[in-house]
């Protein structure tokens, strides 16, 4: 993914602080871009205007049983590349450029985004399921064209908005203002080693899932070379994309108990677990045991989202913060209280998470997909 | 026959200082300290001087001082002083050189070619006085994925573990047989890993009763001479470890010589009292990858599944292909010993010429298994080479779960790495079995010794992963993210797949 355009330095992963705010309507009802938007504002301080991204739910109700892929390109010869490609692979419904507005914004790409369904054929070919198919398409595709284009968004009934500016700038310059879900993440970003390229920005996306992330991982050689022996292959080389994949492999592919997750991403020490009744120990200690390639080490901490569902978790000792709130049906969560408090002054719940600790809202009928 | 080897030693000693106390005479057992009555002096014979410095630590006025032969022949950079007295000496008696310990060339250690990482400002390091950090390591085969179930919202786990080995600390004493050492050296080592939560191995020689009692710390081998095996001894072990080969003798077997198979030793290994004590090359029943595997299966029946076994291999230039054969043995641990694998007895020239480092056979078995996805299918542990807690670091940081050490822990007991553990008149009590000498290791003191040692690099593993912003070991495993290669060649630095530092 990464040549000298995007990344002169050849940096493995991110090394910066951000910060991070989602909220979601626990009913599932759609509410437009003006509270996210302010409330990620509010934490100016938090970047540098050289990054932020918007990650928004419910959005394409008239496509859902589509993937909505966002695809940013450096030139038009990739944008001919990619389309090639998909044609070849899906069904491609709907193509169109993203619409987009002036806005103070940096060296914007050009963003395409396109509504597509896997071929039927191929994908019995390959004897995949309709999610796996998109996953090794969209890693082909990112991995192959090494930076000149990039899929940043393939999930169904949502998108990713993201690119070099501060979070009202990139919000308007996407005309953010014109749609309206029912979750929005959203990321501030002072990047130290990839200032400049809009693929850097956050959140990342596959399929549904979007995470945002405000930290470092030390534990990134550790886990990328875990994933990749289940076949993820970081062409990204930032730290945020390991914990996408941790969450897809995790959940989707080994359908563990959400609950469980931070049990293996940031589980409890030793003797902690030493201590715990017989069948938490042994159900405890064989997670560290099967997954001890996942454990995420560092300073961090993620919002991470996918359909129905808003998660925020916390690295095992806190070195980072996040606040969760409730306030009737919204759920918040946020790297600072005075950015929830902006957009909604009086609040039912308030708390701080703690180290290893994981705060779900959560959607209370199925929606879409 | 005159000899014509020069003295590779001299001793020197202060005649103002000396006293004639004659404890230098007592504490060497190569005879080289004499007392002349006549003329009421103590004298040296250095050509008999190992260097191994007992007399130099046990002389109570510190007259005594060894140095390196002064006299030597003209300087050559082809025919070194090493190579000419090896020719003569082969000239004189017609044999193998024999020598103890690890290869002692240069440019065979790279660890100290790996330079370690640590946080500044956009990661805090931690630190270990005030934060936990976490060291516990289990060995055994992990498998890929949970299996959970749900019993009325409750969940359930499906999943039951192979066997595992759980270590407080990532470090084992590697195997030492009873023979090679004595019965003190292996108690003090076993009581030592207890108290450390760690491991033993005892080696082939089989198991003394006496330490029984200690099995939950004890990794049995099983080896080509198939010494001192029987179903007692394989139930009493926490792991069984199959010795395929050794780093400091890749391809040969092992030899304890007649006379050092005493009556209690000759017990242990079930053999007659005198006899030579014969390992053959390979395992007579081991000819092929396939053979291996029936033979791991019989012990794993044997024991009835409840422990891990290991297999140990030297490393050798397909160490890869070999490791990738042996995960798929059902075996549950992979041991690579290096080309500075340690020994008790081997011919030089093959300690010294046959294997390749452990640092770059590690980087290639945990590149080979995660490629072909059983990385998770065996725990990896490394032995040959590993001198301080910098080497431990870099091992887990290159894909090592755990490591072995035998020398580094010998020295902790006084071993002085003076090369002749062959001649069974180790000094220092270490590596011999006449009781006499033997006497001079006190297991309560050489555990003591052993424990803070274990302790000591405790507390720099955790100093180094704090600074990393790491506090549990298995973020370190396989992150060679955290190691950048110094003075490396391109092809160096890509068998390792480390970056050079700067990068």
């Amino acid at each position: 993914m990464w040549n000298g355009a995007n990344n002169p330095y050849e940096y493995d992963k991110d090394t910066g602080a951000c910060a991070l705010f989602g909220m979601i309507n626990v009913e599932g009802k759609r509410f437009p871009s003006k509270d996210p938007v302010r409330a990620i504002s509010n934490m100016r301080e938090r970047g540098n205007g050289l990054g932020s991204g918007f990650a928004v739910y419910g959005i394409y109700p008239d496509y859902r049983e589509l993937y909505a892929f966002h695809v940013m390109y450096l030139n038009h010869q990739a944008k001919r590349d990619v389309e090639k490609v998909l044609e070849e692979n899906f069904r491609v419904v709907l193509s169109e450029e993203l619409p987009t507005k002036e806005a103070k914004v940096w060296n914007p790409p050009l963003i395409w985004r396109y509504f597509v369904e896997p071929l039927t054929s191929k994908m019995r070919e390959k004897n995949l399921t309709e999610d796996d198919y998109v996953v090794k398409n969209v890693m082909r595709i990112n991995t192959a064209e090494s930076g000149r284009a990039l899929i940043f968004s393939s999930g169904k009934n949502m998108g990713v908005f993201k690119g070099v500016g501060y979070p009202e700038e990139i919000a308007e310059y996407f005309c953010l203002e014109e749609y309206e879900g029912y979750m929005w993440i959203c990321h501030n970003r002072y990047p130290t080693n990839t200032p400049g390229w809009w693929g850097g920005a956050h959140p990342f996306n596959l399929l549904d899932w979007a995470v945002a992330h405000n930290g470092e991982l030390s534990s990134y050689g550790t886990n990328r070379r875990f994933l990749a022996t289940y076949g993820y292959e970081c062409t990204m080389q930032t730290d945020t994309e390991v914990l996408t994949y941790a969450f897809d492999l995790l959940v989707r592919r080994h359908e563990i108990p959400l609950e469980l997750v931070p049990k293996i991403l940031t589980p409890p020490f030793w003797n902690e677990i030493d201590c715990m009744p017989q069948r938490q120990r042994q159900l405890l200690t064989t997670l560290r045991q099967i997954y001890s390639g996942l454990l995420m080490n560092g300073p961090f901490s993620i919002i991470v989202a996918r359909h129905g569902q808003m998660i925020g978790l916390v690295d095992r000792i806190k070195l980072r913060p996040l606040t969760a709130a409730m306030k009737g049906n919204f759920f918040y969560l946020s790297s600072e209280e005075a950015a929830i408090r902006v957009v909604q002054p009086t609040l039912d719940k308030v708390w701080n998470l703690h180290g290893g600790e994981i705060a779900v809202g959560m959607v209370k009928v199925p929606v879409l997909v | 026959m005159r000899s014509y080897l020069l003295p590779e030693y001299v001793v020197r000693r202060d005649v103002k200082r000396c006293n004639k106390c004659k404890i230098c005479i007592e504490q060497c057992t190569y005879g080289v300290h004499y007392y002349d009555e006549k003329d009421d002096y103590v004298l040296s014979r250095d050509e008999n001087c190992v260097n191994c410095q007992r007399c130099v630590v046990f002389c109570p006025k510190r007259a005594i001082v060894i140095k390196k032969n002064p006299v030597s022949y003209r300087k050559n950079y082809h025919w070194t002083s090493e190579a000419i007295m090896a020719i003569k000496k082969q000239a004189e008696t017609g044999s193998a050189i024999l020598t103890g310990m690890g290869c002692d060339k240069p440019n065979l250690t790279y660890w100290d070619k790996l330079l370690l990482n640590a946080s500044q400002v956009t990661n805090p390091s931690i630190d270990p006085l005030r934060e936990p950090i976490e060291l516990r390591t289990y060995l055994g085969k992990k498998g890929k994925q949970v299996e959970l179930a749900s019993n009325g919202g409750d969940v359930v786990l499906e999943t039951e573990l192979a066997p595992q080995l759980q270590l407080e600390i990532p470090v084992m004493f590697a195997a030492m047989s009873y023979g090679a050492v004595n019965l003190n050296v292996q108690e003090a080592l076993v009581r030592a890993a207890v108290e450390c939560g760690t491991y033993f191995n005892c080696g082939e020689g089989g198991l003394h009763p006496s330490l029984y009692k200690y099995g939950d710390h004890i990794i049995v081998q099983v080896a080509s001479g198939r010494f001192g095996i029987h179903i007692e001894y394989l139930k009493v072990g926490a792991a069984i470890e199959i010795k395929i080969g050794q780093g400091a003798k890749p391809g040969i077997g092992g030899h304890l010589p007649g006379e050092k198979v005493s009556e209690e030793i000759a017990k242990m290994r079930m053999i007659p009292v005198g006899t030579d004590a014969l390992s053959p090359a390979p395992h007579h029943d081991i000819y092929s990858i396939e053979d291996l595997k029936q033979l791991v299966y019989a012990l794993k029946e044997a024991t009835e599944y409840i422990k891990p076994v290991a297999v140990k291999i030297a490393a050798v230039h397909n160490v890869a292909a070999i490791a990738s054969g042996i995960a798929r043995s059902g075996a549950d641990i992979i041991v690579i010993d290096g080309v500075r694998g340690s020994t008790g007895a081997a011919p030089k020239v093959i300690r010294d010429n046959v294997g390749i480092p452990v640092e770059f056979a590690l980087a290639v078995v945990d590149e080979r298994l995660r490629n072909e996805g059983i990385r998770n299918e065996v725990s990896i542990v490394v032995s040959g080479s590993i001198r301080n807690s910098a080497d431990v670091v870099k091992a887990i940081a290159l894909g090592a779960d755990a490591v072995y050490i035998g020398t580094a822990a010998l020295i902790a007991m006084g071993c002085t790495v003076c090369q002749r553990c062959y001649t069974g008149k180790c000094p220092w009590g270490i590596a011999t079995t006449n009781p006499r000498i033997s006497k001079r290791l006190n297991p309560e003191e050489a555990s003591r010794r052993l424990v803070n040692l274990l302790n000591a690099w405790s507390i720099e593993i955790k100093e180094m992963l704090g600074g990393m912003g790491i506090n549990a070991i298995e973020s370190l495993r396989g992150n060679r993210e955290q190691l950048r290669g110094i003075g490396l060649s391109e092809s160096e630095l890509k068998i390792l797949n480390v970056k050079p530092a700067g990068m």
